[in-house]
């Protein structure tokens, strides 16, 4: 007979394993996405990029975190040293905390819960708070700005995310995330909202500190932002946190608007390959975009920034929720009505 | 002219004009080299490390007439000397504060017995300073070593001093 006490370590057993199942491919997606991201950009400015580290310098990132692991964790004199500690903790995560209910392929999700999208968009509200924590505890004024900046941006990109996801959702009735990619069998989002696939692309890039919009980190104004302090281990976990969250956005953009794990026709040959493999091509693809961004535009003035987040994609965005339920409403196509 | 800009900003027209020019960029051949594995091409006027020359005799060239050790802008070169029992000068010391040679060429110039020459090899990085103060027997090693092509690169450059 199994005790009460065997099957609640059988359970939590199931539940670390399917958490090394989401942590493991997670790593290895930052590993290359970070490869890849310096690849595109050295491509585009006619580099090579690194090449030395194993084949094609596939081991650089391998390489770097093992540098960054034997060096020193310095703690400023200053700093509140619990806080500091706790933030890149926080950040990292977070992040990956988001990922427990982002669908792969039809059923294979670790949490299939009825209010995915509003979890996703709540953690990722909450990542605002590792950076904070960073830059007041860091006691230092470069990372305070940084943070700061950081903050102020996340929060207003928020917003028309909010707006943009809406939209999505007017469109499908549900907000789980499964759902969503299903409702998309017909045709993807991407088709009919395409002003909110740019919306949301841009404050994707926005909401996770991306170029152009890095202003957090901006070097020649605020050396390193709110990681300015960090070293060794503790900025690992910032880099790594950063990364999932743009793996995260990317696959945002992948469920809401790319049609998630479906293939692009649903015919014989591409319908018969497995789903995750379409989702990964497509989110490869959002971040080849992202690092395509950061190779081509310059990096915007801090007033600019906040004039396209609050003067231009708010009321743009405002204005697809109404135009999108309206027409919904009155063509009697809203779902679940 | 408002409108079209408001257009062209709305549109995101220059952002697609980018990313096309960024495209074309991609896939265009490297500016770099593959540095380590593969090297670039240097002038035979090139200034690097440095090395007294020996005649093919095996004789070393340098009279210990100190000119380099005047001109050296940084003071960088200690020579000291000494008649040989053969009745000719030569050097006991040359030394080259390899930190402080802010590698002009001029010692090279004004020597008269082409002994002292920058040769085309700049990648002597060691660990410690220490090892960056090169004394005779050292620059004698690296004469014996690069001998052949510094031959070459005077020979080319030979016309133009």
């Amino acid at each position: 007979m199994i005790s009460l006490a065997q099957t609640y370590f059988i359970e939590v057993m199931t539940i670390i394993l399917y958490c090394l199942l989401i942590f493991v491919p997670l790593l290895l997606g930052v590993v290359m996405a970070l490869y890849a991201d310096r690849k595109i950009w050295a491509a585009v400015q006619k580099r090579r990029g690194p090449n030395v580290v194993g084949p094609y310098g596939l081991f650089q990132v391998p390489a770097d975190g093992l540098k960054f692991i034997f060096k020193e964790i310095i703690l400023p004199d200053g700093s509140d040293k619990t806080v500091f500690l706790i933030a890149p903790i926080i950040t990292l995560a977070l992040s990956i905390a988001a990922w427990a209910v982002v669908p792969v392929q039809a059923g294979v999700v670790l949490a299939n819960i009825n209010v995915g999208i509003l979890y996703i968009f709540a953690i990722s509200s909450l990542g605002v708070y590792g950076i904070l924590m960073a830059g007041w505890s860091s006691n230092s004024k470069y990372p305070f700005f940084g943070a700061l900046r950081s903050a102020a941006q996340m929060v207003s990109y928020e917003v028309s995310i909010g707006f943009v996801i809406i939209t999505v959702l007017l469109c499908v009735g549900s907000l789980n995330l499964t759902e969503i990619v299903m409702a998309q069998k017909t045709m993807w989002f991407f088709i009919p909202l395409f002003p909110m696939f740019i919306v949301f692309f841009i404050s994707a890039l926005a909401e996770t500190n991306r170029p152009p919009f890095d202003l957090p980190e901006a070097e020649s104004e605020l050396v390193a932002g709110y990681q300015t302090e960090y070293s060794g281990m503790p900025f690992v976990l910032f880099m790594f946190g950063e990364y999932i969250n743009i793996l995260l956005m990317c696959a945002m953009t992948t469920i809401l608007f790319l049609g998630g794990w479906l293939p692009p026709i649903d015919i014989y040959p591409l319908n018969a390959v497995p789903g995750f493999v379409w989702f990964l091509l497509k989110v490869t693809l959002v971040f080849y975009l992202f690092a395509m961004v950061k190779a081509f535009v310059p990096r915007y003035r801090y007033d600019q920034l906040m004039r396209l987040g609050w003067k231009v994609f708010l009321p743009l965005s405002l204005f697809a929720v109404v135009a999108t339920s309206s027409i919904l409403f009155f063509f009697n196509l809203a779902p679940g009505m | 002219m408002k409108i079209i800009n408001f257009l062209k900003s709305f549109l995101l027209l220059d952002f697609l004009k980018a990313f096309y020019l960024a495209q074309k960029y991609f896939f265009r051949k490297k500016a770099t080299i593959n540095y380590p594995f593969e090297k670039g091409k240097l002038s035979p006027r090139f200034r690097g490390e440095h090395a007294l020359r020996r005649y093919p005799s095996g004789e070393e060239r340098c009279i210990g007439c100190k000119l380099c050790e005047a001109v050296c802008p940084a003071q960088a070169i200690t020579i000291e000397t000494q008649p040989r029992d053969d009745g000719t000068r030569r050097t006991l010391r040359y030394d080259i504060d390899m930190v402080k040679c802010i590698y002009c060429g001029l010692c090279e110039e004004s020597c008269p017995v082409d002994a002292i020459v920058q040769g085309p090899n700049f990648e002597f990085t060691t660990e410690t300073r220490k090892e960056l103060y090169y004394t005779k027997e050292k620059l004698l090693e690296n004469g014996d070593r690069w001998e052949t092509v510094i031959a070459e690169n005077l020979e080319a450059d030979a016309k133009y001093r």
